[in-house]
């Protein structure tokens, strides 16, 4: 049996982790831990985490953390889940936390089954639009025009829509969120731990060598993806959208930053042509009609 | 043999391992539907909505999930089941490497049956084989009696502090699982005491573990050596478990199985339900004045290969019938057993039959034995 322990609690991520210089997910982690509280296990799949949780030498989480093959991990807290509620638990909670390429791609149809099934479970998706763990490898999940060692013309097709997908599924609670916007994404967290059943949350999770932009700048990339619309912050508590913190005010095209801002800051986006910056443009116009549509008047 | 007056029930193979399932009281199953092992599954689904079994039953969407939900519970401390077979085994591949490596206790019913392509539905060993170095103890029933027990003994086996592994029950598809036999079936009280609840946990709120981390070489290749000494204890325990099972049951269990072989000069290594096939070409040799004998494999992982080698020393000739083939290299169980005698000059003869459901009776293996005492079996014959 591979077991690790940590001596150390405190409810947050130990420094000195794996994680690149200027990655936000031990901030994103961090924040997450925090508001599950002590009685919460992670379940997570191969990806960048992977490594950041350690290795056989240790660990820096401070709650016990389950690790997964690519494609298991909603499957495997299904199965954590049912087995502390069988044996009376019923105030712990179970939690994945996982990539864009586990959740859309390899891990699809077990996220889809645990959703339809509507699971106890918290599904939180850190979204680096790439799989970084192998080097920046496309996922159904990098935007259109976005350079990756798979599609080094620029991805041809657009990101995969996950939390409008798992909103389909009519579970519970969805919502999106982003590191620069640290009491939405809280709150967020902590709203979908008073819900039982299947609760999704996607974050946007700028990486530094992926998206080829400098390690101190991630904070700012986060934020003007959600200030020019790319990133809309919203949340859909059973079945009832809402627009949430400062991209309320993004309903009216005149308070977006321009899109340009957001791309101009990363390699990744440097090869665009106008036409195709044009294309994304239009792109995040029709996103925006199309949460128009979702808003009750 | 203790004659014991117990209660009998006429059941398929399939709804025998559901019974000791149920008997077993996991708390957590998770089966996905695959012929020919589907009627055990919803024999399983209607005992928990009865309330005949109180466990959650996970209905996932595929074998990879079954496979990682009963490992996800099995981690969180609760006794689990699943089943599948064949294409399902295969699908369910990446997650039972996941679960042997970490070593947690699952207990896994496998109906054999061939592989695609071409597409078939019937039994040979194939799927089963093929995770022969999952570490994963792996053991074959040879009728609906020998399942039913071997399940109960899977759980017992597979929970025990001295081994803590997986243990995958594989019985031959519709052969087995859908043959109606007289099962003797154990009182659900005496299931309980031979079966104590589950100490194992993983999960601890008060003291949080990494499960499954990444391991540096110097651990990983630690770890497989842990594993390889569970392993060999194992052979021990399912020993000492089979015992005191046949105290309750009064069926004796081994890891092998030796059939007239004892003063055999040749002798049939078989696994499975066609071993029942061979032991009556056995008597009828027999009774045509040859000394022949069988020897059945009832454990296959880990192999019993000192057991093998003492049961064999002093036959004449030996010839493995496989239902499984390693391309390249041959008959599977072949070649298991020439290892086992290695250095013995034992001539083992391997026959590859039934592949594919392809009828196998005890006609073919009287034949295989005439032509072995006459000199005329080649070191590798295909029953086409
Ligand atoms: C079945 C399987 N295929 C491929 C891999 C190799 N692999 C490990 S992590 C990874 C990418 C993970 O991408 P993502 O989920 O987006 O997370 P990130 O690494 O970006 O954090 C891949 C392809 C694997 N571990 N298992
Ligand atoms: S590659 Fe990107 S996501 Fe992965 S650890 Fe580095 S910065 Fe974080």
């Amino acid at each position: 049996m591979s077991l690790i322990t940590n001596p150390r609690r405190i409810p947050k991520l130990y420094r000195g982790n794996a994680a690149c210089p200027g990655c936000p997910i031990p901030k994103e982690l961090d924040i997450l831990i925090e508001e599950l509280g002590e009685k919460a296990v992670l379940v997570v799949p191969a990806s960048c985490t992977t490594v950041i949780m350690g290795d056989t030498t240790g660990m820096p989480s401070t709650i016990p953390v389950v690790h997964s093959a690519f494609a298991a991990a909603s499957p495997i807290a299904s199965g954590i889940v049912r087995s502390l509620r069988m044996k009376g638990d019923n105030d712990s909670i179970v939690a994945v936390w996982a990539g864009d390429g586990g959740t859309a791609d390899i891990g699809f149809s077990a996220i889809s089954g645990s959703a339809e099934r509507n699971e106890d479970i918290l599904y939180v998706c850190y979204d680096n639009e790439a799989y970084m763990n192998t080097g920046i490898q496309r996922s159904s999940l990098t935007p259109k025009g976005a350079w990756t060692t798979t599609t080094p013309e620029g991805k041809r097709e657009f990101k995969k829509p996950m939390p409008f997908i798992m909103a389909e599924h009519k579970i519970p609670y969805v919502a999106t969120a982003s590191v620069a916007y640290p009491f939405d994404y809280q709150n967020k967290v902590k709203k979908a731990k008073q819900i039982k059943g299947f609760r999704y949350v996607h974050l946007l999770s700028p990486c530094p060598p992926g998206w080829r932009f400098d390690s101190s700048l991630t904070i700012e990339i986060a934020k003007l993806a959600v200030e020019t619309g790319i990133w809309p912050l919203f949340e859909i508590e059973n079945g009832e959208f809402r627009l949430t913190s400062i991209s309320k005010t993004l309903i009216d095209k005149k308070n977006r930053k321009p899109v340009t801002e957001y791309l101009k800051l990363q390699g990744r986006f440097s090869k665009l042509n106008e036409k195709e910056i044009k294309e994304i443009e239009d792109s995040v116009d029709e996103l925006w009609e199309e949460i128009k549509s979702y808003i009750k008047q | 043999m203790q004659v014991l007056k117990r209660k009998s029930l006429a059941l398929v193979g399939n709804h025998a391992v559901a019974y000791a399932v149920k008997q077993a009281k996991p708390q957590v199953l998770s089966v996905f539907p695959i012929t020919p092992q589907t009627t055990m599954l919803e024999k399983l689904a209607e005992y928990v909505s009865k309330g005949e079994l109180k466990a959650e039953m996970i209905r996932v969407e595929s074998e990879h999930s079954a496979m990682a939900a009963v490992y996800g519970a099995a981690v969180a401390g609760s006794r689990v089941f699943t089943a599948t077979s064949s294409q399902g085994l295969l699908y369910m591949t990446e997650m039972i490497y996941w679960a042997g490596g970490q070593r947690v206790p699952i207990v896994a019913a496998i109906a054999t049956r061939a592989l695609a392509e071409p597409w078939t539905i019937w039994d040979d060993h194939q799927d089963f084989i093929s995770k022969r170095d999952a570490i994963w103890i792996q053991m074959m029933a040879e009728n609906v009696q020998e399942a039913y027990d071997m399940t109960l003994q899977a759980f017992k086996i597979s929970e025990d502090q001295r081994v803590i592994m997986p243990v995958m029950m594989g019985f031959d598809g519709f052969i087995l699982t859908h043959t109606m036999e007289r099962v003797e079936v154990l009182e659900d009280s005496e299931v309980d005491s031979f079966l104590p609840p589950r100490q194992f946990n993983l999960i601890d709120f008060s003291d949080p573990v990494g499960v499954g981390p990444i391991a540096t070489p110097d651990e990983y290749i630690k770890i497989r050596y842990e594993a390889k000494k569970a392993m060999e204890r194992s052979k021990d325990v399912i020993r000492d478990i089979m015992k005191e099972y046949e105290k309750i049951s009064g069926r004796k269990y081994d890891l092998v199985e030796c059939y007239k072989c004892e003063d055999a000069d040749y002798v049939i290594v078989s696994m499975g339900a066609w071993s029942s096939d061979g032991k009556v070409a056995v008597d009828r040799l027999r009774n045509n004045g040859e000394k022949v004998g069988l020897l059945k494999i009832r454990v296959f992982r880990p192999f019993p290969k000192e057991e093998i080698r003492e049961k064999l020393k002093d036959v004449k000739a030996v010839v493995t019938f496989d239902r499984a083939y390693s391309f390249g290299s041959g008959g599977i169980l072949a070649n298991e057993i020439k290892s086992a005698l290695y250095g013995n000059n034992i001539p083992v003869h391997s026959v590859i039959a039934g592949l594919g459901g392809k009828d196998v009776r005890p006609l073919h293996f009287q034949n295989v034995i005439e032509d072995l005492i006459s000199g005329k079996l080649e070191e590798e014959r295909w029953i086409l």
